[in-house]
């Protein structure tokens, strides 16, 4: 099976005033179908550029970058929308739900996108991206009527509802208490085990990235460590041996 | 991008704020209604304007001496000693134009019944002029052409005559009134007419042989007026000209000399009236369609706001895939929608308005379909126009400033 994301000598450079500021300097590294990553890195060490890359919001300055065989950086603005409509899903650290819309709606949102999708594919699609979620019996519910953690969960059944090769979390625990944290570490770890989903994930707290089975450190634009992690830890472990509160 | 599903991100984009949706449409819902509730009342005073003067009789021509000046002093047309027996004969000649011809003197003077009495006008006419203005009696018979003859004490009267002359009601015809101390007897009572374009009650009136106030009231031989009426609708500028050339030959006018008299058709009081009409709507649509304008940079201005308020939104969206080309669609889609809805509803308005104007004020109104048409179509250009602007914005945001902008 090939891999799904392909980097090969990527370089992002941003012109500030006279100056070329490269982000990223000269990376590459693969992503095989059911890995599960973490990016870690202090601010400034260019893991936002990489995100944006590999969610193909960005195009490398050079280098090439494959996602699922294509070569994202000969694309239009167009095939690029196309592309993550089709191919990617996103989970933010603010949820970035829409206000004032259902759970179930909000799901449906990337499907909307999607021509080759019929209504009723679309109900079909956003129930079982919700069930996968475990929040089928708060499908019509709006943002504001939920919790952190459950409109997180809504988050990540959008990021699931078109069936993505890669899921891209951006510090999507960064809002979250520790236990509901955990929670959702819990489920992407069943998603990534269980459904066999491909996850990248940003983060800058080496607890997080324990749950991960393979860690990426960036500094200064470059890769200083690629380690696959021996022993991951189980959320569920964790939240099993968390203190129960007591009132 | 299906056209339904962006109908429907649009659709669901203006009910997550609602209230904010509806004072953005305001402007349109006022300015839409102001258009159609003006031009209704336009349209309908103008209507009924029109059929007014048609209810005088459309045929109807109306020939009037001009009032010559003699040293110095104007005279009034009373006095004016231009139209007389033989023009009406000479008109009479040329049936193939003119139905019916009738001379008309009118004599103002008290008329008194016993113990009532009544200020009014006594018209002589000859018999054609009930049909010159298409003027039916209620009650009794015309005088007849016998009774011209004769300069016969006969009288037809008016609905406001009767009602003070014999306040309870009696059958009036066979009756004597006695006017400037003549004694007439009534024949016949002519049906109501109610006022004139110009408010002047046309009931007010007694009718009589024009020989009769010639010879036994105003002791003259000149006519005030001559009304004729044309053969038919189409034929009454051919019959004034036929009748400008006869009363230019009977009064051996030269060449080169003024006509002393004017040859008025109904045709001329309607587009004059018209004109006036027009006017009156040309400037009350000008003034709501400023108003539109206005609503559409509510419009511009909402949008803005907008763009700049979900910015998040937009950036969301593009990351799960939308195209600059879908967000401007969805963008321009809203503001249409509001600007079409606010269309609808106004047109609701403004047709309720006008109904309760002719209601409450008795104001003639009259909605025209293509006012309603126009204002929609104004409502959907100003929502693309006024939409489209922001719509660019929204679509030419790059997806990562917009998604981490706060």
């Amino acid at each position: 099976m090939s891999s799904i994301v392909e980097i090969k000598n990527l370089v992002r450079a941003f012109k500030m005033g006279d100056e070329t500021v490269k982000a990223l300097n000269d990376i590459s590294f693969t992503i095989d179908p059911g890995e599960f990553i973490s990016i870690m890195g202090s601010s400034g060490s260019g893991k936002t550029t990489l995100l944006n890359i590999l969610g193909c919001l960005d195009k490398p300055t050079s280098g090439e970058y494959f996602l699922d065989g294509t070569n994202v950086g000969k694309l239009s603005k167009n095939e690029l929308a196309a592309l993550r409509n089709r191919k990617l899903g996103f989970v933010f650290q603010s949820y970035n739900l829409l206000a004032r819309t259902s759970a179930i709606e909000n799901v449906e949102l990337p499907l909307l996108y999607n021509n080759e999708i019929s209504a009723k594919e679309r109900k079909e699609k956003a129930l079982s991206a919700l069930e996968a979620v475990k929040l089928t019996n708060r499908m019509h519910h709006l943002p504001s009527q939920l919790s952190g953690g459950q409109q997180q969960r809504v988050a990540i059944a959008r990021a699931l509802v078109n069936d993505p090769v890669m899921i891209l979390a951006d510090e999507a625990t960064g809002n979250l208490d520790s236990r509901t944290s955990y929670e959702i570490m819990m489920l992407i770890q069943e998603l990534n085990n269980v459904h066999g989903k491909t996850i990248v994930f940003v983060t800058h707290e080496p607890d997080i990235a324990s749950f991960t089975k393979r860690t990426i450190t960036l500094r200064d634009g470059r890769i200083i460590k690629d380690d696959v992690n021996n022993n991951v830890r189980k959320a569920r472990d964790v939240l099993q041996n968390l203190p129960v509160l007591t009132e | 991008m299906k056209i339904t599903n962006l109908l429907r991100i649009a659709w669901r984009a203006i009910q997550r704020n609602k209230m904010r949706a509806f004072l953005t449409m305001l402007g349109i819902i006022i300015g839409v209604a102001a258009v159609i509730s003006m031009i209704a009342i336009g349209q309908g005073s103008k209507q009924s304007i029109q059929s007014q003067i048609s209810g005088m009789g459309s045929n109807m021509i109306t020939i009037r001496p001009i009032s010559n000046v003699t040293g110095g002093a104007r005279m009034d047309n009373t006095s004016v000693q231009a139209l007389s027996e033989p023009d009406v004969v000479a008109l009479q000649k040329h049936p193939q134009y003119l139905n019916a011809v009738s001379p008309s003197l009118s004599a103002r003077g008290q008329a008194i019944n016993g113990p009532y009495n009544w200020s009014t006008s006594l018209q002589g006419v000859s018999p054609d002029y009930l049909s010159i203005r298409g003027w039916p009696l209620q009650d009794g018979n015309p005088f007849t052409n016998q009774d011209v003859k004769t300069a016969a004490k006969v009288c037809l009267v008016g609905q406001t005559v009767i009602n003070n002359l014999f306040p309870n009601g009696e059958a009036v015809v066979g009756k004597s009134i006695r006017f400037k101390n003549i004694p007439f007897k009534i024949v016949g009572v002519l049906s109501k007419k109610g006022e004139n374009t110009f408010g002047q009650d046309q009931d007010d009136v007694i009718l009589t042989p024009i020989t009769t106030v010639q010879k036994r009231v105003l002791a003259t031989i000149y006519y005030q007026t001559i009304f004729a009426s044309a053969a038919d609708e189409n034929s009454t500028e051919k019959a004034a000209e036929e009748i400008q050339q006869t009363l230019r030959i009977s009064h051996r006018l030269q060449k080169g000399t003024d006509d002393d008299f004017t040859v008025r058709t109904q045709a001329e009081l309607i587009s004059t009236f018209s004109s006036t009409s027009r006017i009156l709507t040309i400037l009350l649509a000008v003034i709501a369609g400023i108003s539109l304008v206005v609503g559409g940079i509510g419009i511009m201005n909402i949008m803005y706001v907008s763009v700049t308020e979900r910015t998040k939104e937009i950036g969301l969206r593009m990351s799960i895939g939308a195209r600059g080309t879908d967000i401007l669609m969805q963008f321009l889609i809203e503001a249409v929608l509001i600007g079409v809805t606010g269309g609808l509803i106004g047109v609701a308005l403004g047709i309720t308005a006008a109904k309760l104007v002719t209601t409450l004020l008795h104001w003639p109104t009259l909605v025209t379909q293509a006012s309603v048409l126009l204002s929609f179509m104004v409502c959907f250009a100003t929502g693309v126009f006024f939409g489209y602007y922001p719509a660019l914005k929204a679509s030419r945001l790059d997806p990562i400033e917009a998604l981490h902008y706060e």
